[in-house]
């Protein structure tokens, strides 16, 4: 169980606005966020992560404290360890397919399992920039999988993806997150973005 | 033909060089990591020598380390070192000469780096040391590359700072830049030709790998 209860001062073009999010996540549950564009989403999984600190709050997850302003507590995201996938992928230009994997994890049959559930076993040598936008895109989420983590923050993680492919993946990423207990939020603009997945919904909207 | 002072120069270049990768880097990534009146303050120091007249900032080493006061009577009462007119000197003086060009290019190519590698790394949980060996460092190599070329070139031309602090002591401070300007003094046009030649040649070989590194750098996918 994730329970989140933050407030955030977000600087936007039309002013200030205050993010202020009040939420539980089950374990293995999968959550899908939405929102109007500049509402906070990307920050709201920041600040999960630990790599934003909001001005007020406090998370848990499974009855350890992750952040507490109130008693100045705060786990740094290497304690975290969140499974982030970025909305912009943040590749490393230096490192190939399977370099990024095994930057993570030095399992070697799970690194091949993760790249064939993301169909990258024929790009292994290749570096993100001989990578089209959708394999990148499938190479950020398989990194963020390699750490095996409890909890899965994914930003547009689709956006880059044919429904052909999408549909083949998604399938897969479920499997091991049913096997790792994997609870995941994914922010999303297009509704079509998860077919297949079973996805309580959430809406962020700033005041 | 005493090539010596060719031998000298080379020697203070390599030396420096080392120094300022080993000290450059971690302060560079220093610098690169958000602002504040501390690193503002410390920045300009670094600075300073592009600006300032080599002579000035030779004079203020000779004041420094003279054996007779300050600082240079401490070391040289505490650890017999005397900085004034010696190698280990003129080493201390061109690191701090050289130091902005290190610095400056490493610091630029940092902070153009996307704030999401190091976060992403740490969200793997990688530490910040681990990050900026495996991640930041490979990724900006042509720069590193660059600074360290730069300050081998411009150590190569020190001519008042090395004058200030260290003199003329042949095979101990006389170095080609020197060397050149004493041959002249003696009307030895023809060693002063020599030691010029070598010191153009050296510099434009130097000049132009530059220009073939930053040609082929790795490019980030991301810009």
């Amino acid at each position: 169980m994730i329970s989140i209860d933050i407030e955030k001062k977000l600087k936007a073009y039309r002013g200030e606005q205050i993010l202020k999010i009040s939420a539980q996540f089950d374990k293995s549950s999968i959550t899908k966020i939405y929102g109007p564009s500049g509402a906070g989403k990307s920050t709201f999984l920041r600040i999960i992560a630990g790599l934003v600190e909001p001005e007020h709050g406090k998370i848990s997850v499974d009855d350890m404290v992750w952040l507490d302003t109130l008693s100045k507590i705060s786990l740094s995201p290497q304690k975290r360890k969140v499974g982030l996938v970025f909305q912009n992928y943040a590749l490393f230009p230096n490192m190939t397919v399977r370099q990024h994997l095994e930057y993570v994890s030095d399992d070697t049959q799970w690194i091949n399992r993760l790249l064939f559930i993301g169909k990258l076993e024929t790009f292994t040598s290749h570096k993100p920039e001989y990578l089209s936008g959708g394999q990148q895109q499938r190479l950020a989420i398989l990194r963020a999988m390699a750490i095996k983590p409890k909890l899965m923050l994914m930003d547009e993680p689709f956006s880059a993806l044919d429904p052909k492919m999408k549909s083949e993946l998604i399938p897969g990423l479920k499997s091991i997150w049913d096997e790792l207990g994997t609870t995941v939020l994914i922010v999303s603009h297009n509704p079509q973005e998860l077919v297949g997945l079973t996805a309580t919904e959430m809406e962020i909207n700033p005041i | 033909m005493d090539l010596t002072p060719i031998w000298l120069t080379l020697k203070l270049a390599a030396i420096t060089m080392v120094i300022l990768l080993i000290i450059g880097l971690p302060l560079a990534y220093w610098l690169s990591k958000g602002r504040s009146i501390a690193k503002i303050i410390i920045e300009a120091i670094i600075t300073m020598p592009l600006v300032l007249p080599p002579s000035v900032l030779g004079f203020y080493l000779l004041m420094a380390f003279s054996p007779k006061q300050g600082i240079g009577e401490w070391l040289h009462k505490t650890f017999d070192i005397q900085l004034v007119f010696s190698f280990k000197g003129l080493v201390l003086a061109s690191i701090i000469y050289s130091m902005p060009f290190m610095i400056g290019p490493i610091k630029s190519a940092l902070q153009q780096l996307p704030l999401s590698l190091s976060q992403a790394s740490y969200t793997l949980g990688k530490s910040e040391r681990e990050t900026f060996i495996k991640i930041l460092l490979p990724n900006i190599r042509a720069s590193v590359l660059t600074a360290a070329i730069l300050t081998f070139a411009h150590t190569l031309g020190e001519f008042g700072v090395v004058l200030m602090i260290g003199g003329n002591i042949p095979g101990v401070t006389r170095v080609a830049s020197i060397a050149v300007y004493d041959s002249v003094e003696i009307m030895d046009y023809h060693a002063a030709n020599i030691y010029s030649l070598i010191l153009f040649c050296i510099t434009f070989a130097m000049v132009i790998s530059v220009f073939v590194f930053n040609k082929y750098k790795a490019k980030s996918p991301l810009e």
